[in-house]
């Protein structure tokens, strides 16, 4: 570990090397006995160290964490899925070549959008995982390889992301977090983890994301546009029976702005699945998704969030007519609505934040409750509960229901270790 | 006949005061409206390292530390836009907190996230609730708008005069009145002392050190106690200059995603 630090000093010398980073263990455990996955939900402990070196015209970023879990039973090194011992998160150049361009090269995270844990053209890597076993909330974002190209101009603004080869979601496998399995009937977990075929070619599989972007006064509108694949497993090869991930398009706009005492936003897009999803029950369809959310501080220090999500089948007659006897159909429209309290107290070391996904049209949801209190500049403690309940076992946040738990973690930050 | 007189000169007598309060309430918001120019709106803009020291009764010590951008946008002491960017402690560091000031509706705010590349805009919080986490508010740090209270000057020494300021509107702040002691040479405010409804001092703002940067007198170390509780924040300025000529669209979401580190140094 020290010889690790001392190379990376050694990397980047000079004096505006900034290096922090924080250790963190993390142990949590489901409520309830999973015939399919290890009692332990979480058993982390974690060292992530954190450099930028500006040089003249160009900013190095590197963050990188060291992970010990034993929760898995593979422990080998992959950087693209982030299982083992190293999960390198960041590791890019930004520089400007023209005053108007930043470019971004290199592995790093990527959001935009306006949803609250609420994607639609949002379509950069999510680490599901992470997000169900209460890992905070930095690492429900799964770092991309790309080159990102940001354009301003008065009238408008350009981000094109390429990422030249396909980087998939941190998807539930089984390995870590149990699932149903629909096309086999039965529940997935570390013994039988979903088997995929995933698209790894780079060029020829890879990824465009365009964003278009401006304010007009308080208004802030978007245009997106994403071509590429569906980012978690949404298909099976009829042949193989491995899960695919079948080729999408994404068509998309945002706006958001001040209402009333709060903020408002509203998004669409229009995902295009593969050309023959309408009649192959194994692909997964074309889609119409909207949000719209609302922001507002109720209190001192305390706000609320709300958000309804519509999830709607575009092809469902097609959809019902094409599906195998025996199969569950999926409703034509998926609502769902969310609710965020957050509540800070004691000069703000006190943080109480609840989280709710509630599908009236499935009839379930996820509950997420964390509190975390900053016992010094440098110390956190944290803990959380992940609730995941339902009705049919075969519904999106059901099927997780094995996997609710509670989980507290422990983390010091440090900074400034190897300046000069 | 008497009657007659008893009730013209109570007539006089009204409006004679009414017309000293009027002279003296316009005289008190001429000194108000230079404070505020003062104490927020010095140069067309400020760039300075504010380091902040937040101390609860027990004792208990939270740090933070940010560079701060600020611009003004219109000439007439209102709109200006903010840029805060959080050098530590660590766990916040790298956010950057933008703010709109409007002087006709309630600010436009942004927060931007590193880890998860996050541009969040928030919502415009109560103006009088804890900026950071310290025990200076939102409105301290971006100052109160001239409109929202009556001023009164209530006495002049030979170094400052003191002016009593009464909310228009009382249901939506937490004091009955605060009393500003204001230099009669620079026209900063030195020191605030807020009333609630029992007429308690219940929260003090004390300067300790004022220079003068680039011409215009600065505060470079204050103070902002919670007389009830016990708990206050120190805030230190350093690094300040006027008048660099910041761009504008340094108040983008161009450079919540790219720091503006040339500005910020």
């Amino acid at each position: 570990m020290v010889l690790g630090m001392t190379s990376l000093t050694s990397l980047a010398q000079g004096d505006e090397l900034e290096t922090n980073g924080f250790i963190e263990i993390r142990l949590g455990t489901r409520t309830q006995n999973d015939p399919n996955e290890k009692e332990e939900s979480i058993d982390e402990a974690r060292l992530q160290i954190e450099t930028e070196k500006e040089f003249d015209q160009l900013t190095l970023n590197l963050v990188a964490d060291v992970v010990y879990d034993p929760v898995m039973d593979n422990h080998d090194v992959d950087l693209d899925t982030g299982e083992g011992a190293i999960d390198l998160r960041q590791a890019n150049i930004l520089f400007s070549p023209l005053s108007y361009v930043d470019m971004k090269i290199g592995r790093q995270i990527l959001t935009w959008g306006t949803g609250d844990l609420v994607f639609i053209n949002d379509l950069f890597a999510k680490d599901w995982n992470a997000f169900l076993i209460g890992r905070d909330d930095e690492y429900l974002k799964a770092p991309t390889d790309a080159i990102k190209s940001s354009l301003f101009f008065n009238a408008l603004n350009i981000d094109i992301v390429y990422i030249p080869r396909f980087g998939a979601d941190r998807y539930i496998d089984g390995k870590r977090n149990s699932f149903y399995d629909r096309s086999s009937s039965s529940f997935r977990g570390r013994d039988n983890p979903l088997v995929t075929d995933k698209p790894d070619d780079w060029f020829n599989n890879d990824e465009l994301s365009l964003r278009l972007y401006r304010s007009i006064g308080v208004n802030e509108a978007a245009f997106y546009y994403y071509n590429g694949y569906w980012k978690s497993p949404a298909g099976q090869d009829n042949v193989t029976g491995k899960a695919m991930f079948p080729r999408l398009e994404v068509f998309g706009a945002s706006f958001r702005r001040p209402i009333a005492k709060g903020i408002g936003n509203i998004e669409v897009g229009h995902y295009k699945s593969n050309d023959n999803a309408a009649k192959n029950p194994l692909i997964r369809n074309s889609e119409f998704r909207f949000l719209l959310g609302y922001e507002q501080e109720l209190a001192t220090e305390f706000t609320s969030g709300i958000q309804y999500y519509l999830e709607r089948k575009l092809d469902y007659d097609e959809y019902t007519r094409s599906l195998l006897s025996g199969s569950f159909p999926d409703d034509e429209n998926r609502h769902l609505i969310t609710l965020r309290l957050t509540k800070l107290m004691m000069q703000q070391d006190l943080k109480l934040m609840l989280f709710n996904f509630y599908s009236p049209s499935d009839k379930d949801g996820h509950l997420r409750f964390n509190v975390s209190y900053k016992m010094s500049d440098s110390t956190k403690i944290e803990a959380g509960w992940n609730h995941f309940y339902g009705e049919k076992l075969y519904t999106f946040f059901t099927q997780f229901e094995n996997n609710s738990n509670i989980y507290f973690s422990i983390r010091h930050e440090f900074t400034g270790l190897a300046q000069h | 006949m008497k009657n007659i007189i008893r009730i013209t000169s109570t007539l006089s007598l009204l409006l004679i005061s009414s017309f000293i309060s009027q002279a003296n309430g316009a005289e008190a918001i001429e000194i108000v409206k230079k404070a505020i120019h003062a104490a927020y709106y010095q140069g067309d803009d400020a760039k300075a390292r504010a380091d902040m020291r937040i101390i609860d009764k027990q004792g208990r010590e939270r740090t933070r530390s940010v560079s701060m951008l600020r611009k003004n946008t219109s000439t007439d002491d209102r709109n200006q836009k903010y840029y805060i960017f959080f050098r530590g402690p660590a766990d916040i560091k790298k956010t950057v907190f933008m703010a709109w000031k409007n002087s006709d509706r309630e600010d436009d705010r942004w927060l931007y996230l590193p880890a998860l590349d996050l541009v969040k805009r928030i919502a415009a919080s109560d103006e009088r609730t804890s900026f950071v986490g310290s025990h200076f508010f939102y409105e301290d740090v971006s100052g109160r708008g001239i409109n929202e209270d009556t001023h009164e000057l209530l006495e002049e020494s030979t170094d400052y005069y003191v002016i009593k300021s009464i909310p228009k509107h009382p249901d939506l702040v937490e004091f009955t009145y605060f009393k500003n002691w204001v230099d009669k040479k620079t026209y900063l405010p030195m020191k605030t002392e807020y009333f609630n409804k029992n007429n308690q001092l219940y929260r003090t703002y004390t300067v300790q050190k004022v220079s003068v940067i680039d011409g215009y007198p600065t505060v470079i170390d204050s103070q902002m106690d919670d007389n009830l509780s016990g708990g206050k924040t120190i805030l230190n300025y350093s690094d300040i200059k006027y008048s660099q000529g910041l761009p504008e669209d340094i108040f983008t979401e161009r450079y919540l995603r790219r720091p503006a580190k040339k500005y910020l140094q």
